[in-house]
């Protein structure tokens, strides 16, 4: 196919190398971005399992949120425990909408000076606008679109990373701390989206190219595009925004309330908790499980989810077929008291029923360095 | 051996007496991807040109392998349910999808050779 450039479509950083690396290009939320590379999606897949990859993942949104308030202010908008959240340390959690849907999920990094923000990319305008229009005087946002961020992932992730720059290895999963990676200045989280160990890395945007080339030099690493980044997550058992989670799912629907601190509960005090914490005292009236399908056909988002005589009882919202797993796997919200382990279900796929079980996930252990 | 013919789909077939080969072309394979599942129709189904006979699901998408001619199928390729990496790695041979009887030879004249094909793939 002829590699014609999208004129409309926003470059990361590091776009020109994607391309000397052989990568097939594809619009992804405004950007071009990589969805393969060569090697094809379950060699990439594999490579991040077995060794390390490296992902471009700098079309994401990237802020600081500063101001002596700011992490009370933050939690206005979150059900995440951000008062909580000690310098040095990040967590997952959700911008939440009055009804208790989620506008976008997020990493929020405590830097010792501000907040660090993670967002979507989908989503970044939208989120930042309306974290904005929220904050108290003396609370300020800054965006940092030209910042770059790339993540490395897999078991030999914290080797390499240790050779450039070894303060990396005293990190624990979730810290965040700046390092200086091949003479590079950078700030990292261990973290990922893909179920293993690892970094992600935020880094100027002109250092960008540098930063990547230093570790794909790594025997241990490869690139890996979005089409791995999709089946890694899905084996991990994480949301896609705009998928397994929106602006119709509350985190309790979404089985996100380990996300939901004691504190947070008993207090409320964010966007929606009164929905919220009545699903969370009353139990939703439905939730996100997943599913391991029998055979080797593939089900995908959209398809339907019937109880053992037929009856509908929910929808897939990710599935695929799981290169580790070894066998097709899905995502999907059932409706209350459908949803126990173990319980056998159907799932429509092309007129056809496809026998499952729901599970709990993630479908592949998940190997973070909790120290 | 007969030459192999080309639809505008990206499907190949292949006429060996009164009978044909169908499988995806080398170009259809590459931009599919990797091959996780081939769903292949019913020994004994009659297809008219254009019916949806196959579904190929890659890691990314599913989609349709649709019929290059009119005719009934006579064989499926057994090994693609163990195997579907085989459309990946020699679509042309060991990875072909079913074989189905001509019913109108006429048909397929009007598929393109090698060498159209190949100019019209790299459009």
């Amino acid at each position: 196919m002829a590699e014609t450039r999208q004129q409309d479509l926003l470059q990361t950083p590091l776009a020109a190398l994607h391309r000397s690396l052989g990568a097939r290009m594809v619009p992804f939320a405004g950007y071009e971005m990589p969805v393969q590379y060569p090697a094809g999606i379950i060699a990439e897949h594999n490579q991040t399992r077995q060794s390390a990859g490296l992902f471009d993942v700098s079309h994401m949104g990237q802020a600081r949120l500063r101001g002596g308030n700011a992490a009370e202010a933050l939690e206005l908008l979150v059900p995440g425990d951000i008062r909580a959240l000690k310098p040095g340390r990040q967590r997952y959690t959700m911008l939440t909408n009055d009804k208790g849907g989620i506008r976008d999920d997020l990493m929020v990094a405590n830097t010792g000076e501000d907040l660090f923000l993670v967002v979507n990319a989908a989503c970044k305008g939208a989120d930042f606008a309306h974290i904005r229009t929220h904050m108290p005087k003396g609370v300020e946002l800054e965006e940092q679109p030209d910042r770059a961020l790339v993540a490395l992932q897999g078991p030999k992730a914290a080797a390499v990373l240790a050779r450039l720059s070894p303060p990396a290895a005293e990190m624990r999963f979730m810290d965040w701390r700046a390092l200086e990676i091949a003479g590079i200045p950078c700030t990292a989280t261990r973290s990922g989206y893909t179920g293993e160990d690892g970094y992600e890395i935020s880094v100027a945007g002109d250092r960008a190219e540098e930063l990547a080339g230093a570790l794909l030099e790594q025997e241990e690493v490869g690139p890996i595009g979005l089409g791995a980044r999709d089946t890694l997550r899905l084996e991990a058992g994480l949301c896609l925004y705009g998928h397994d989670i929106d602006e119709t799912t509350t985190p309790v629907e979404a089985d996100l309330v380990w996300t939901i601190s004691k504190r947070r509960r008993s207090e409320g005090g964010f966007a929606g908790a009164e929905t919220i914490l009545r699903q969370l005292s009353d139990g939703p009236p439905r939730r996100r499980v997943g599913f391991r399908i029998d055979g080797r056909a593939p089900a995908r988002e959209g398809a339907a989810v019937t109880d053992a005589g037929g009856t509908e009882i929910g929808t897939l919202t990710s599935g695929g077929f799981a290169p580790t797993a070894g066998q097709p796997v899905a995502m999907g919200y059932v409706t209350a008291g459908n949803d126990a382990a173990g319980k056998q279900v159907g799932i429509v796929v092309r007129g056809r029923s496809l026998t499952a079980k729901i599970v709990g996930m993630p479908f592949v252990e998940h190997r973070y360095h909790r120290g | 051996m007969s030459t192999l013919k080309y639809t505008r789909e990206h499907e190949w077939i292949r006429v060996e007496g009164d009978e044909a080969v169908v499988g995806i072309s080398d170009y259809a394979q590459q931009q599919l991807g990797d091959v996780v599942f081939v769903e292949l129709p019913d020994v004994g189904k009659s297809l008219s040109k254009g019916d949806e006979a196959a579904v190929v699901e890659s890691v990314k998408a599913a989609s349709e392998l649709y019929a290059p001619i009119d005719g009934e199928v006579v064989g499926v390729n057994e090994k693609l349910a163990d195997e579907p990496a085989l459309v990946n790695s020699d679509p042309l041979g060991d990875g072909w999808f079913f074989r189905i009887r001509v019913a109108d030879a006429g048909q397929l004249e009007a598929l393109m050779d090698e060498a159209a094909y190949k100019s019209f793939a790299e459009e």
